[in-house]
């Protein structure tokens, strides 16, 4: 196969068996993009669209797959799949990210692309992002150099960037568990295999309202108020969205769709 | 690069391009059309197969990921060179046309029978709502899972 490899590009692939593997591949190969799920990367690498000088595949990664709960936080590691943040007890834990879950992709997406993939796309339309954010999500980010953590409206710094420096890889997200009162929305075209035309988590905790909206903004974005705000919530929510016209909707559609999303939140929250 | 799979339960080489994906090596190398290319991103699902017995796309599997991995595809889904009761089933219902689309809608089905034995028509289109189907309108699809499901 070497003809291949150089008439198409000299793309390699590095599967580390460790975190600390994986840490000192992406130190020493500049440009290596990882891959776990592949639900996004494959995409482009079939397109032709990216010839990336290497792959790091993450899927070998122990320290990476499941989630844990410690304290009255939530660790999710960055290779936990749609499919399991569906699965009980952590469905019961997270209700508004289970919900957000299943309506990704279909079951063969769901059963691959993860919630670290997620973040790493950095979407505007990301699912798993509203839910994370109303929960208080914290990014477990790490490299040669070390760890760090920093909050997930931190993270995400534009439409499909975020704060990674060019060695990290993210371990996972930490965030604060449910207890039921929390939904997610989402709406498109059908139930399934669709992006979203706008989004919508909701959370209500120790009488604060969050909101985090995707597809409304460059980046989903978190909006709060006292839970006596309640009744002007769905506009708050709305004039805080900043949304575009593009193929899938418009602007205009996009913020009555929001408050919309946002009252029907308010009522299954407060129910 | 060389990698070791499983597929249908024989241990398979394959020299690889490190860009492709398991879909393409199990058509191009491995001797296995069966399951099918149609979009290649993810959308039409006539790719599916199981992956360590869950149901994925293959064109969205890098090759190189299935290294040392199992993979069942719509070939290895019959036993004793008879078919599998949901290849059966979609015969007896005539939920096939073209036929493009059946490999990646029997695999799917058997994925969601493996998981409820009697699934209701929401559980049915929810588990079949990663694979298109261009030309029966699905109807003949659904009654081909209830005829394999029983109900
Ligand atoms: C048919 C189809 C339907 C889809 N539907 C939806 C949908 O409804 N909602 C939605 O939100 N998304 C959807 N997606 C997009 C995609 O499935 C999600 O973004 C998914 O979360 C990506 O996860 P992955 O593990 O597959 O990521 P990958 O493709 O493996 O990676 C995605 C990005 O993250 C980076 N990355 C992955 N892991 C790490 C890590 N540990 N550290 C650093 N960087 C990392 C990769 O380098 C890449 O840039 C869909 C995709 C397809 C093909
Ligand atoms: S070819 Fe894989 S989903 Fe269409
Ligand atoms: S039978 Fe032709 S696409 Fe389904």
């Amino acid at each position: 196969m070497q003809e291949e490899a150089t008439t198409l590009g000299a793309v390699d692939v590095l599967t580390p068996r460790t975190l600390e593997e994986a840490l000192r591949l992406k130190s020493e190969t500049p440009g290596a993009v990882p891959i776990q799920g592949g639900t996004d990367v494959m995409v482009e690498l079939n397109f032709d669209r990216a010839r990336p000088p290497a792959l790091l595949n993450l899927n070998e990664v122990a320290a990476l797959r499941g989630w844990s709960r410690t304290n009255g936080r939530v660790s999710l590691g960055a290779g936990l799949t749609y499919a399991e943040a569906m699965e009980h007890p952590l469905a019961e834990l997270l209700p508004a990210l289970a919900e957000a879950a299943r309506t990704v992709g279909g079951p063969q997406i769901r059963n691959r692309g993860t919630v670290g993939g997620n973040l790493g796309t950095a979407s505007p339309a990301g699912d798993a992002l509203p839910p994370l954010l109303v929960a208080g999500a914290e990014v477990n980010v790490a490299s040669v150099r070390g760890e760090r953590t920093l909050p997930l409206h931190e993270f995400l710094v534009g439409p499909k960037r975020n704060a990674l420096a060019e060695d990290e890889l993210i371990v996972g997200v930490s965030v604060a568990a449910g207890a039921g009162r929390e939904t997610f929305l989402k709406v498109g075209p059908r139930n399934a295999m669709v992006i979203a035309v706008v989004s919508l988590a909701l959370r209500v905790v120790d009488g604060e309202l969050l909101a985090a909206f995707g597809s409304a903004g460059p980046v989903p974005a978190l909006v709060r108020a006292p839970l006596e705000e309640a009744s002007s919530f769905p506009e708050q929510v709305a004039a805080a969205a900043s949304p575009i016209d593009d193929v899938r909707g418009t602007a205009a559609y996009r913020r009555h769709a929001l408050r919309i999303l946002a009252g029907r939140a308010l009522d299954r929250c407060l129910a | 690069m060389r990698i070791e799979l499983r597929v249908n339960g024989e241990p398979c080489e394959a020299d690889v391009w490190a860009g492709e994906s398991l879909l393409y090596v199990l058509r191009e190398r491995l001797g296995y059309p069966g399951s099918k290319n149609a979009c290649e991103q993810g959308e039409c699902g006539s790719c599916s197969v199981l992956y360590d017995g869950k149901l994925v796309c293959s064109c969205l599997v890098l090759a190189a990921q299935a290294d040392g991995h199992q993979v069942v595809t719509v070939e290895g889904l019959g036993e004793d060179g008879r078919l599998h009761r949901v290849q059966e089933a979609f015969v007896a219902a005539g939920a096939v046309q073209c036929g493009f689309c059946t490999p990646g809608l029997v695999v799917a089905a058997v994925d969601l029978l493996a998981h409820n034995a009697s699934p209701n028509d929401d559980e049915i289109r929810e588990a079949l709502s990663g694979n298109l189907c261009r030309c029966t309108g699905y109807a003949k699809i659904f009654d081909a899972v209830r005829l394999a499901a029983g109900t």
